[in-house]
């Protein structure tokens, strides 16, 4: 079930991809020290993500998806291996691939408007000031917030933090988002509303999204593509699966889609292995 | 409605909860709830002062008994019975001349007090008066470029306090701006916090006599020529270098333990470091380093006390040391009158830092 239909290879700067990988990881190798030793989290691990691609990775917990992630945004150390965005070797973070954490990590003492200002003034510092304001309003607007522009983020529930948290990365337009279990501390309800405001976001700006969840239905409804990883150490891909779901979806048309029940069969039987 | 709501949160922010209670008490929306606050934020602090005031009262009576009795004891055992007799009239008519020296009562010190605001009316007035006697001859000497006469007596009490309010106030400054920028400093770098730890965790502990006489010996040196106050820079700067520590130390620990989210944020968005530092980091801290500059104020205030008692710089310090060399009769009741003044205004600078605290930080911290 690997993909292997985008394999036109283009060479530039010497190395060799193909025109519509946005990602590539090749042989990444992750080597946490501890006490008792290395500990190899990550082995091999080769993955591509196409441009405009929504993909979800699953695996049991502490395989190493947060590692991985962390290690596309620049965050943590590579030990061997490397990750390129459109062909281009990454070095540390950059607003080219923005986060949205589990934790919503807003800076409390700031206003909704001003987090996502933070974000916009670093990275539009030539568009003028009312534009950039415009910029921010806009995604809070999207996501939902046109009432709490101006409420401080420690003042804000939850659900709306992560909201915010959402604007914020929209709205300096990377060309990658990586989600790591961005709804995971939220009740169920709030959930399904910040999943619909993601995906309708999505739709509109077409950025490649990465996003870890441990919630298969979650996996299946956001992505085209579901990677399972397998438990470490030494994890790598496992497998792959292609969710041919058309877009855009409504919660409604995917569950009672024939092919819904194959799809989470696949991807339990997996993680029951 | 509204204006009444926003006055019972602005007394909650400065820890005066209470006077919330006292008002609803006039007004008479005192519920069931209400009542029992009335009864654990009113009647029983008030109580607490009268126990308070009745046992101090009972202590100082039975101290002042053990004196007396000792005093005729003495003149016993040395002058005869005769003097013994003379010495115990003269101490039950109340004279001056042979009263028992020990911890006076209540309402002693409360008769001191008043003397020392009558004092100080008095200095007043005499101040003013001086003021207008020399005002002619004060211009016409500014006019020939000599030195004005400026007024030599004695200062008031009220003019001990502010000397020693301005004391503190130039030590917890120089706190401020020694302490802030070298703990933002420090606490950026692992490696510069591991290696200056042992500095701080040696002079931390060190006593504040020891930092007056350290200063004593720069300053001495350094203001020979200069005719300026080396009395009030020596206790400023002492007081401030005692006091900044907990500023130091907090700033630091503020700084190298911010949330480590906020971090990747500023990673994610390549922040600059000055960006980093006054966007995400001093205020992420602040409400640690509110909480070492708040230690270090009534460290301040706490030291100030005891420099000016050594440094002999004006001021409460040396008002009690005075008193308690002096040895009049109403000298015990003074020094414990400028005890009660100490205390509250220790109090009361710490409300205020308090409300700083909690304008300035994203997390509130609640007056205890
Ligand atoms: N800084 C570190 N030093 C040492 N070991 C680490 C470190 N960070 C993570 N690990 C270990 O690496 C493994 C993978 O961790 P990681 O957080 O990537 O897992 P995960 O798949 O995200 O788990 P979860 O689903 O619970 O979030 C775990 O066994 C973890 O204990
Ligand atoms: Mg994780």
């Amino acid at each position: 079930m690997i993909d292997t239909t985008h394999n036109e290879l283009v060479t530039e700067n010497g190395i060799a991809f193909s025109e519509n990988v946005m990602l590539d990881l090749k042989h990444l190798k992750k080597v946490y020290p501890t006490p008792k030793g290395d500990y190899t989290v990550l082995e091999d691990l080769n993955l591509q993500i196409m441009k405009e691609e929504f993909v979800t990775i699953i695996g049991h917990s502490g395989c190493g998806k947060t590692t991985m992630l962390s290690m596309i945004a620049g965050l943590n150390e590579i030990s061997g291996g490397n990750i390129s965005v459109l062909g281009h070797h990454i070095k540390g973070p950059g607003p080219d691939r923005g986060v949205i954490f589990q934790a919503p990590s807003l800076m409390p003492w700031m206003t909704a408007l001003q987090n996502v200002m933070l974000g916009v003034n670093q990275v539009f510092p030539h568009v003028a000031k009312s534009q950039r304001t415009d910029i921010a309003k806009y995604y809070l607007q999207k996501v939902g917030l046109e009432e709490a522009f101006h409420k401080k983020a420690s003042d804000l529930s939850q659900g709306m933090q992560q909201r915010v948290g959402i604007a914020r990365a929209f709205a300096i337009k990377p060309k990658v988002l990586l989600l790591d279990e961005p709804f995971g501390m939220l009740d169920s309800l709030t959930r399904g509303e910040l999943q619909d405001i993601l995906i309708e976001i999505w739709n509109k700006e077409k950025i490649t999204a990465v996003m870890i969840t441990h919630d298969v239905d979650e996996a299946i409804f956001l992505a085209d593509r579901v990677v399972m990883m397998t438990s470490g150490p030494k994890a790598k891909i496992g497998d792959i699966l292609d969710i041919d779901f058309e877009r855009p979806r409504t919660r409604k048309s995917v569950l009672e889609h024939d092919d819904y029940y194959t799809y989470r069969k696949h991807l339990i039987d997996f993680l029951e292995h | 409605m509204k204006q009444s709501i926003t006055l019972n949160r602005v007394t909650k922010f400065m820890g005066l909860g209470f006077l919330i209670t006292l008002k609803s008490l006039f007004t008479g929306e005192l519920d069931k709830e209400g009542f029992k606050n009335f009864l654990r934020k009113i009647v029983v602090p008030i109580a607490s002062i009268f126990l308070f005031i009745g046992l101090w009262h009972m202590g100082a009576k039975s101290l002042y008994n053990i004196e007396a009795e000792y005093k005729i004891e003495k003149a016993l055992t040395e002058q005869g019975q005769e003097a013994a007799e003379v010495m115990r009239a003269c101490i039950a008519s109340g004279d001056v001349s042979c009263q028992p020296n020990t911890l006076p009562s209540p309402a002693q010190v409360w008769e001191s007090y008043k003397t020392l605001l009558r004092d100080h009316q008095v200095i007043k007035a005499d101040k003013v008066a001086f003021a207008e006697k020399t005002a002619a001859l004060n211009a016409k000497r500014v006019a020939e470029g000599k030195d004005p006469i400026t007024y030599t007596g004695r200062p008031s009490f009220v003019d001990q306090i502010f000397t020693s309010l301005k004391t503190v106030f130039a030590g917890f400054l120089l706190a401020l701006v020694i302490a802030v920028p070298i703990g933002v400093i420090i606490g950026l770098s692992k490696t510069l916090r591991s290696s200056v730890n042992w500095l701080i965790q040696i002079f931390k502990p060190v006593s504040p006599v020891v930092w007056l006489l350290l200063v004593f010996m720069i300053v001495k040196t350094m203001t020979k020529d200069s005719n300026s106050d080396s009395a009030f820079i020596i206790s400023f700067i002492s007081v401030g270098l005692c006091s900044m520590w907990a500023t130091l130390v907090n700033t630091a620990m503020g700084v190298a333990s911010v949330d480590k989210d906020y971090i990747n944020v500023a990673k994610v968005l390549k922040l600059g470091p000055v960006q980093k530092v006054f966007k995400v980091i001093l205020p992420s801290s602040l409400p640690l380093i509110f909480t070492g500059l708040r230690i270090t104020l009534s460290v301040a205030w706490m030291v100030l006390i005891a420099i000016e008692l050594l440094a002999q710089s004006p001021g409460l310090g040396s008002f009690v040391w005075e008193e308690f060399q002096n040895g009049a009769i109403d000298s015990n009741s003074k020094i414990i009158v400028a005890m009660f003044v100490i205390g509250g205004i220790g109090f009361l600078l710490d409300r205020i830092m308090l409300t700083i605290q909690n304008t300035v930080s994203f997390n509130k911290t609640s007056g205890i």
